[in-house]
């Protein structure tokens, strides 16, 4: 698995444009990708509210079941969002694949980025034995990359 | 007659941070414009130019998306909470496309 540059744990916590996050959990979403390709997959990963720390990897179910679109299904949506809610949690990242083109948002994506607080994370699956990981914020339309550093919870202090 | 609305972040800067707002209505389209009132500019964020449910967004009477519910027309009674969230959606796919799709 190619993954981002390595990190270690004290910079959990992202600040800058940067995102943090545990490699089980993007193994675990490389997975999900890998699985659901050649249609896109996606999903959420949840945090404490304010923390800016992806812990709970939520995988979805792409609606659209399609190879260049997904949409989550509006009540798997909701329920999920409200159980956030109950947990103090917010979407800290939100995930798609891209099966045949580099992971990078499109024109669709930009303009369906409604979760102003999330990084939004592509994983490009279409090459057959490496990912291409990286992380953006779309922010009224304007896409800034960050930095995928990738922890090892086993490394965390 | 009270309405719970709960707003997402993106649109609470028209509800000056509040994350749950009240209005009135006994449509979904007579709620909106009773929000409007108070929170100047949601209505275009919620419903295209058109007139019809914008296809950025889930709105959730209760349990229940609105667009099983009547769309604009889901009646609504006293105690009833509106959920708004933004919808998620993307790929590939040209944008054009990628509405037409959505058919929304």
């Amino acid at each position: 698995m190619c993954l981002a540059t390595r990190g270690v744990a004290k910079y959990f916590g992202n600040v800058n444009a940067v995102l943090t996050i545990d490699s089980s959990i993007v193994r675990a979403i490389v997975a999900h990708a890998r699985r659901d390709h050649p249609d896109e997959a996606c999903g959420v990963v949840a945090g404490p509210i304010g923390s800016d720390v992806p812990a709970r990897h939520i995988p979805m179910d792409n609606a659209a079941r399609s190879m260049t679109f997904y949409e989550f299904d509006s009540m798997e949506h909701l329920r999920v969002w409200r159980e956030m809610d109950d947990k103090d949690e917010e979407p800290v990242v939100i995930y798609h694949s891209h099966t045949a083109t580099e992971a990078y948002p499109s024109r669709t994506d930009i303009s369906f980025a409604g979760e102003p607080n999330a990084h939004y994370l592509l994983v490009s699956t279409r090459e057959p034995d490496s990912e291409e990981i990286r992380s953006f914020r779309i922010l009224d339309g304007v896409v800034t990359e960050e930095e995928v550093n990738i922890v090892d919870a086993t490394v965390k202090s | 007659m009270a309405i719970e609305v709960r707003v997402p972040t993106i649109l609470r800067n028209y509800t000056g941070g509040s994350k749950i707002v009240e209005g009135a209505g006994d449509s979904l389209s007579a709620l909106i414009d009773d929000l409007d009132t108070k929170h100047k500019g949601i209505k275009g964020r919620l419903i295209t130019p058109e007139g019809g449910l914008h296809r950025f967004v889930n709105i959730y009477v209760n349990d229940e998306d609105v667009r099983f519910l009547g769309a604009l027309d889901a009646k609504l009674n006293d105690g009833d909470s509106i959920t708004i969230l933004p919808a998620v959606a993307g790929g590939a796919l040209g944008f054009a496309a990628a509405a037409a799709l959505l058919g929304r």
